[in-house]
């Protein structure tokens, strides 16, 4: 049965109407500044660290993203940790809240389908999220010019980027979860609480969970252990298992493109390393061929939950 | 009075058509087996108690909830297949309509506006007179925040009027609504009604619906268990509905009281008054009876045929068949 009409009719609208909404909201403010302030006292450690260093590294910019100085995480941990933390904040209360202030049977009696709602929605949530990022992007660079005093290069330029493009993938994941379980729990609490569970077992619990189900799965060789080794295939299984976490495709991501000496993400073959110079960076094409399995892995993420709640709610009755 | 209407207004096309149509929830019939249609300009009442089924039968009617069975048709559209053909030409106000507070009440409605594709100038020009029609003009740029309940409920009258929809579907409108509020917003209904706008009102407040609806079904149970105007259901349910009374000094009243046709009853409760069963408002002929006798009119009332009087008798004799078949 073919329906008549354009399904993304009134999408323009919905989106513009959303994307006011999420910038006007406090929420968003609040987040927002949750995440510059923390992004910033990482970059104020990096920085620190830096400038001891100035002259010696090829690759200043990136650095900014990815070096840690105790107490405080780098600044791409921080932004792994919070980043799902603003889009579940925008997600959680997307379609329950029409639910739940009646107006949801109002708006779908206009001449639009389901599908320009929810799509509406959920571009514009992530636009809100591409913004955020891209100012946090800009802060970064223009703090790094300031306090470094170094013009970035054009790869690292494209590097950090990329980095940009991979951080909107990640949040895009996490507001796909959160708009998924706005529409299977009518309660925004209720879709807000199994949110954070989720964020929590998976960027606080499951590194620490994989590792022990890997074990029960593969049991270590006692021939490894004797001689302080991990066993191959016990540590095959755990990266495999940590790699169903969006949190670690991210992180394993930024590693590839914004440590250009990355050769690759996990275990290591010989014949990778057969003529290679360690410690030498990789072009940026290699860097992106590297993490671009993690990459398809966010964005497929970024579909498949967005789909699935799309599904339901196509199901779902309009009525409260 | 509405009576009155009913008889002037010219039986013209049908623009809402159901067929047998029912919804089924898993094992549970919501709707079951509903047929009936509605004429262009007129009111129709859905009435019957919570729970029977009509928001049902309104949202597939809107192509916003599947049809198990049946078949549904809206000004010539079928609204599973052309649900946007369907929702350009209808206004739909939901049981306790919900706006966003953040936002006011003349963005509330240009938001919906834009959603139907007006244009710019187009969407200013229809909001403002919709807002003045509905008397919320004053409060255009207040945050619903601060709005009654009574006031959003003309907002979502005043959205049917910007989309200049050819059917208006109200559920439950005046709920919740205090007297002064129910009674301003039965004076919208109608004024909708004369601008050229078929109504379609659900709702369980008997005396609300009797006012301005031309035509009724009482609903039981996903089933329609009656239809027609208010005087046919009395007739039908209690075999007549109005009754006349009638004060007047003179002989031979009586007798020429029972010669009006469409009386089927006159009484006489004392030497100067008498009591009339008819199946319409007969005071016209009563007085013009009394007069032709020569006799002295004092007071002339009627009683219209009260649908809270056929509900109860209708429902009272559905509980007491199953009291019998229990």
């Amino acid at each position: 049965m073919r329906r008549e009409g354009s399904a993304f009719q009134g999408l323009g609208t919905v989106f513009v109407k959303e994307l006011s909404d999420n910038i006007s909201s406090v929420r968003m403010l609040v987040l927002e500044l949750l995440v510059v302030l923390t992004a910033l006292a990482a970059l104020y450690g990096a920085i620190d660290s830096l400038r001891q260093t100035t002259s010696e590294d090829p690759f200043l910019l990136l650095r900014l993203f990815t070096l840690a100085r105790d107490p405080l995480p780098s600044c791409v941990a921080m932004l792994g940790f919070l980043v799902p933390l603003m889009a579940i904040g925008l997600g959680f209360d997307a379609v329950n809240s029409e639910h739940n202030r009646r107006t949801l049977s109002r708006i779908l009696s206009q001449p639009i389908y389901r599908d320009a709602l929810l799509m509406g929605k959920f571009l514009a949530g992530l636009a809100t999220l591409t913004v955020s990022l891209a100012a946090l992007w800009l802060m970064v660079i223009g703090l790094g010019l300031i306090f470094l005093g170094v013009p970035p290069g054009g790869e690292e330029i494209a590097r950090s980027l990329v980095f940009l493009v991979i951080a909107i993938f990640y949040a895009g994941v996490w507001l796909s979860l959160a708009i998924m379980l706005s529409i299977v729990f009518r309660s925004s609490a209720t879709a807000a609480l199994v949110a954070l569970g989720v964020w929590l077992l998976l960027t606080v619990l499951w590194p620490m969970l994989a590792p022990a189900l890997a074990q029960a799965i593969s049991p270590p060789d006692p021939r490894y252990t004797a001689l302080g080794l991990e066993t191959p295939d016990t540590a095959l299984w755990a990266q495999f298992l940590l790699r169903i976490s969006p949190n670690d495709l991210f992180a394993e991501a930024m590693q590839a493109v914004l440590s250009p000496t990355t050769r690759t993400l996990g275990a290591v073959f010989l014949e990778q390393l057969r003529g290679a110079v360690i410690g030498a960076p990789l072009p940026l094409s290699e860097s992106v061929m590297i993490a671009w399995p993690q990459t398809v892995g966010l964005i497929a993420g970024t579909i498949v939950l967005f789909v699935a709640g799309y599904v339901l709610f196509q199901r779902q009755e309009v009525r409260a | 009075m509405s009576v009155q209407q009913s008889e002037q207004s010219v039986p013209s096309q049908t623009i809402i058509v159901a067929e047998a149509i029912t919804k089924r929830y898993g094992n549970t019939v919501a709707v079951d087996n509903l047929s009936f249609s509605i004429r262009k300009g007129e009111v129709f009442g859905l009435l019957g108690p919570n729970g029977a089924g009509k928001t049902t039968t309104i949202l597939m009617m809107l192509g916003l909830t599947d049809i198990s069975s049946g078949k549904v048709s809206v000004l010539g559209f079928d609204p599973m297949r052309e649900p946007l053909q369907v929702k350009r030409r209808v206004g739909y106000l939901p049981d306790s309509v919900g706006f966003y507070d953040h936002l006011t009440a003349a963005e509330n409605l240009s938001y919906t506006a834009k959603l139907m594709g007006l244009s710019l100038k187009e969407r200013a020009l229809r909001i403002a007179d919709a807002l003045m029609r509905v008397r919320l003009a004053e409060v255009a740029d207040k945050r619903l925040a601060t709005f009654s309940r009574g006031m959003r409920q003309r907002l979502g009258l005043a959205e049917i009027i910007v989309k200049r929809a050819e059917i208006a579907i109200l559920d439950e409108p005046t709920s919740g609504l205090d007297p002064q509020a129910t009674l301003e917003f039965l004076e919208l209904i109608s004024e909708l009604k004369r601008g050229g706008t078929s109504v379609l009102l659900s709702s369980h407040l008997l005396d609300q619906v009797q006012r301005v609806c031309d035509r009724v079904a009482l609903f039981e149970s996903g089933r329609i268990v009656m239809s027609g105007t208010v005087a046919e259901l009395a007739v039908q349910v209690l075999g007549a509905g109005f009754i006349v009374d009638v004060e007047a000094e003179g002989t031979g009243i009586a007798r020429r009281l029972s010669t009006i046709p469409g009386v089927t009853k006159v009484e006489t409760l004392a030497a100067d008054r008498y009591r009339m069963t008819a199946e319409r408002d007969v005071r016209p002929e009563a007085a013009a009876a009394v007069v032709a006798v020569g006799g002295a009119l004092r007071r002339l009332s009627v009683d219209e045929p009260s649908l809270q009087a056929i509900y109860a008798h209708t429902f009272q004799d559905e509980r007491e068949g199953v009291r019998h078949a229990a």
